[in-house]
């Protein structure tokens, strides 16, 4: 399972994958989402979304110097919390900008591709590809 | 309201001396809930009585509520000043980023006072305030130019609003709006005037939050009620599609489109500036304030060629919604698409309310028709229905000014018709410039008796529509039901919801929404703080010298007949009567 980007161009910017994110985070508002939907430079030009990739050899597992991020089945990692000190290595690492950050935890915020945000997603800009090895990532 | 809730934050921002404070005002949220219930209450405070709406003591309020940022469509600040339009109450609703960049940054309400000594933007961040010099920004061809600059150098992009004004604030055209997200707007009664006052070019604000709920899981499955709600109606279905531009046919259709001036409430060619008929020409994206899943903003994308130089192409992507097409369309008898999007275009680089701005030029064209102007005072324009260079050079002029002929219409089609005549035909209520509405008498009952003088305040051109099938309805009975929902509408305004939304926000699903944020409120409850809120508003207009006595009805309403057939004009006094004596009650004194 792999939480991918179908279509950016269909993309109104409502944000909803942002607060859905955050929700099944057990909050409310966006201060827990693993996903950005931000306009490519105003918004008459779209807009620019940034999903976690859940690499096969992940930069972010590897930058973590606690080895706090480990391999997911499928791609990307999955927080240990009780090992993270929140140094921050791993968001640098990202070249995507796709590890984002708790600020009331101060550890890392990681996609667990769960696909609650496609769900909340009226316009299918993004979806769970259940076979991601089969491609179907478009852009 | 929930302890830990930061709405209760209110950041109040002096300008004079680059300073901020913040202060619990639970006081205020406990007792109106937020946005509009809020802002008057600290209107009220903040603005002295009889200040100068171009003086530093004017207060730009900003105030969203408890549901922002927890509920969809739940996507609109309220702003409150006194406006230099009117020189009274001055409201006006904006969606975009606004709403959640405000409570996401730990407010529920901005108030920004004071003045600046030199042009400045302020960026409200992380418990900050941060005043930017905007010296290089202030006189910028294009409102979108200086949103460009600041989106390089601020920021939490996708987490902020940039709300900011054009050439039309700066110069303090008294119906110049706020921009906010490049097409979102504070439209009407000049709010970018009083930004202008104050040198200040633009407002930044950005943050990223949690909220506190009640109980966990019974908000989730409260959220997911009013999320699938949205996204099922056909109500919004509607919104998605077309947009606002689908009601350009039916209410051609009705007899209801104000045309030309308002000679006319049937255009000829209403089908090729329908909704349906842009969006087979020239739909270009659709966009959506956060947090709502509609996406109702429509953007057409017009490409241009470059008469000089061959295969040089530029392609605008434009906004517009119905009220644009009826102010720069219709009603100055233009049906050419692509002259209406440019001159839209033009409107929203200088920061104009669209709306004024249309209805100026109309009253314009029929004065110069009827001889009150010449082309002496156009400045060798020749006005004449439909023809959109004569109206891009006239704005043009509205905004640079070169005449005492453009700097009266400068000011609204109130002033310019005092000096100029034709006041019958000057088609403004309290001082606001028309709304698309021609549909019978409820409508222009509540441009009068609407607290901003917006078709917003209560809608009653959908009472119109029960006039049409009823004749029988009494004036009175149409004055009661406008107040009715106009008191209503205040809580809606106080949570802060989209008024698209106002069907999906049943009493029982509000209710519940309020008590998963804190607020144990039943229907008698809101009722009655509606009320409160509504009788508050007239209070500081009667506060600033309004009177019910001293409307001005533009004749022209009882001339063209209307959706509901011709307007009697005793009707129209008889309802405003009752308004008058329903509203003065509550507001004592």
């Amino acid at each position: 399972m792999r939480l991918e980007v179908i279509d950016a161009d269909k993309c109104v910017g409502c944000q909803c994958c942002m607060f859905a994110c955050t929700r099944i985070h057990k909050d409310a508002g966006l201060s827990k989402s693993c996903i950005s939907v931000k306009s490519a430079g105003g918004m008459q030009h779209g807009f620019l979304l940034t999903v976690c990739r859940a690499c096969v050899d992940p930069p972010c597992a590897r930058a973590c110097p606690e080895d706090a991020l480990v391999l997911r089945k499928g791609g990307g990692v999955l927080l240990k919390p009780e090992r993270c000190t929140g140094c921050g290595s791993c968001v640098k690492a990202c070249i995507l900008g796709a590890v984002f950050w708790d600020e009331d935890n101060n550890k890392p915020l990681i996609c667990w591709h769960c696909g609650f945000c496609a769900k909340h997603c009226p316009y299918n800009v993004i979806g769970l590809n259940k076979n991601p090895s089969a491609g179907g990532e478009k852009k | 309201m929930i302890g830990s809730d930061s709405l209760r934050r209110v950041l109040y921002v002096n300008l004079s001396n680059k300073s901020f404070r913040i202060a619990d005002r639970c006081d205020l949220f406990e007792k109106y809930i937020g946005g509009a219930g809020v802002a008057i209450r600290l209107l009220n405070e903040e603005c002295p009585q009889g200040a100068d709406p171009y003086g530093p003591d004017n207060p730009i309020v900003f105030a969203v509520g408890p549901l922002n940022g927890l509920y969809p469509l739940a996507s609109k600040t309220v702003a409150m000043f006194k406006s230099p339009h009117t020189g009274n109450l001055g409201e006006s609703h904006a969606g975009g980023r606004s709403a959640i960049s405000i409570r996401m940054a730990g407010y529920g309400a901005i108030v920004i006072k004071g003045a600046a000594e030199r042009p400045c933007y302020i960026s409200i961040t992380n418990n900050m305030v941060y005043f930017r010099d905007a010296s290089t920004l202030w006189g910028m061809g294009k409102s979108e130019t200086a949103g460009k600059v600041i989106r390089a150098n601020e920021p939490s992009s996708g987490l902020r609003t940039i709300m900011r004004i054009g050439i039309a604030g700066e110069r303090m055209i008294p119906y110049s709006c706020v921009t906010t997200e490049t097409y979102r707007h504070f439209g009407r009664l000049g709010l970018g005037a009083v930004f202008g006052s104050k040198k200040l070019k633009a407002v930044v604000v950005s943050g990223k939050r949690s909220l506190p709920v009640i109980d966990r899981q019974e908000y989730e499955k409260h959220y997911e009620l009013i999320f699938n709600k949205a996204t099922e109606s056909p109500v919004m279905k509607k919104y998605h599609e077309i947009g606002t531009p689908v009601n350009v046919i039916p209410l051609n259709e009705s007899g209801s489109l104000p045309t030309k001036n308002l000679l006319s409430a049937r255009f000829e060619q209403a089908a090729s500036i329908s909704g349906e008929n842009i969006a087979r020409q020239c739909l270009g994206k659709r966009l959506a304030c956060s947090h709502c899943p509609v996406a109702c903003i429509h953007i057409a994308a017009l490409r241009e060629s470059y008469e000089d130089e061959p295969y040089f192409y530029k392609t605008s992507m434009i906004g517009y919604d119905y009220e644009l097409i009826y102010s720069c369309g219709s009603l100055l008898g233009g049906s050419d698409v692509s002259g209406l999007l440019e001159l839209l275009d033009s409107i929203e680089a200088y920061g104009l309310d669209c709306m004024s701005a249309g209805v100026v030029l109309a009253w314009a064209t029929e004065a110069f028709i009827n001889g009150l102007i010449s082309e002496k005072e156009t400045d060798g324009l020749f006005f004449e229905w439909g023809n959109y260079q004569v109206y891009l050079k006239a704005i043009r002029n509205i905004v640079e000014q070169p005449n005492d002929f453009y700097r009266a219409l400068a000011k609204g089609v109130d002033h310019a018709s005092s000096v100029y005549g034709g006041q019958e035909y000057a088609l403004a209520f309290g001082g606001n410039e028309m709304p698309g509405y021609h549909t019978g008498p409820a409508a222009h009952i509540g441009y009068l008796a609407g607290a901003r003088h917006s078709h917003l305040d209560s809608g009653s051109y959908s009472i119109d529509k029960k006039i049409m099938v009823n004749k029988d309805i009494t004036p009175e009975k149409v004055a009661l039901d406008i107040i009715a929902e106009e008191r209503w509408r205040q809580i809606l305004t106080s949570l802060v919801i989209c008024f698209f939304a106002r069907e999906l926000y049943s009493t029982e699903v509000i209710i519940e929404a309020l008590r998963l944020s804190g607020f144990d409120l039943d229907e008698a409850a809101l009722k009655k703080i509606g009320e409160d809120t509504h009788t508050e508003k007239f209070r500081f207009k009667v506060r600033e010298g309004f009177s019910f006595d001293t409307l001005r009805i533009p004749q022209r309403i009882y001339q063209t007949p209307s959706g509901a057939g011709m307007i009697d004009e005793q009707f129209v006094k008889t309802a405003m009567e009752c308004v008058k004596k329903e509203i003065m009650s509550k507001v004592g004194g």
